[in-house]
């Protein structure tokens, strides 16, 4: 499978996931997020951002609860809660921010 | 809601050169979400796991130890290292990563998770466990 982002077709596997995590570049999220017919906000990205910089520390992508609370952490309370993450990102805030990150699905998703 | 059961998470070998302590650490995420007392037992050629400044370069592994630092994040906070199995390899405290956690209840106050412990202390600590995987 693959996703086409400004002519360039990058890998994803079968749950659309990208295939090579260097593939990834702000076009990508905004070419998946189109698919589903979301709209990106700042609000979006802010968690997307957040996601990437988890992996650049710790080499995997959060499970949903271990993101909430790495949330609520850094961009407070009001942010760091399954009602606000889950208005976001419909298809769960674990799945699809990561996938729109361009992470591998989340360790510990279950 | 089930009974809450101890499992201890036992790694003794060298982190590279077989799956197995990659395998562990996912087991080990993974299995975080299931709400049981989980701790994580490092002796042996294991202790390896937790060092500092490890370079995979030339092994065409994935260098995973940066992850044992979101153990914590996933509310598994008791890291038992075998102080023999260190001395046996020349290897100080100083020389792991120092892992802590953060405890939500008391304003996300820093507290170490790894506790060093001797020989005896770790058979001890296996007796008392329901459930032991090796890896």
């Amino acid at each position: 499978m693959t996703i086409e982002v400004n002519g360039k077709s990058l890998e994803v596997d079968e749950e659309g996931y990208l295939a090579n995590l260097n593939d990834w570049e702000p076009n990508v999220a905004d070419a998946m997020s189109k698919e589903d017919d979301l709209e990106l906000t700042n609000d979006h990205w802010e968690i997307i951002n957040f996601l990437r910089e988890y992996y650049e520390e710790y080499q995997i992508a959060p499970a949903v609860r271990v993101l909430t609370k790495a949330v609520g952490k850094k961009l407070g309370k009001d942010k760091g809660n399954s009602k606000y993450l889950y208005e976001l990102f419909p298809y769960g805030p674990g799945k699809q921010a990561c996938r729109y990150a361009g992470l591998p699905k989340p360790t510990g998703c279950v | 809601m089930s009974d809450v059961k101890k499992l201890m998470y036992v790694n003794r070998r060298a982190p590279y050169g077989t799956i197995y302590a990659w395998e562990s650490l996912e087991v080990v995420l993974i299995g975080a979400a299931f709400d049981q007392d989980v701790s994580l037992a490092f002796l042996d050629d294991g202790v390896y796991q937790l060092t500092k400044g490890q370079n995979t370069e030339d092994t065409g592994m994935k260098n995973f130890s940066a992850t044992y630092a979101a153990l914590g994040d996933y509310e598994v906070t008791k890291i038992y290292v075998e102080k023999d199995s260190l001395d046996e390899r020349g290897l100080l405290l100083d020389d792991l990563q120092h892992l802590v956690w953060e405890d939500e209840d008391e304003d996300w106050a820093e507290k170490d998770s790894i506790r060093l412990v001797s020989r005896a202390e770790l058979a001890d600590l296996m007796a008392d466990q329901d459930i032991m995987f090796n890896f």
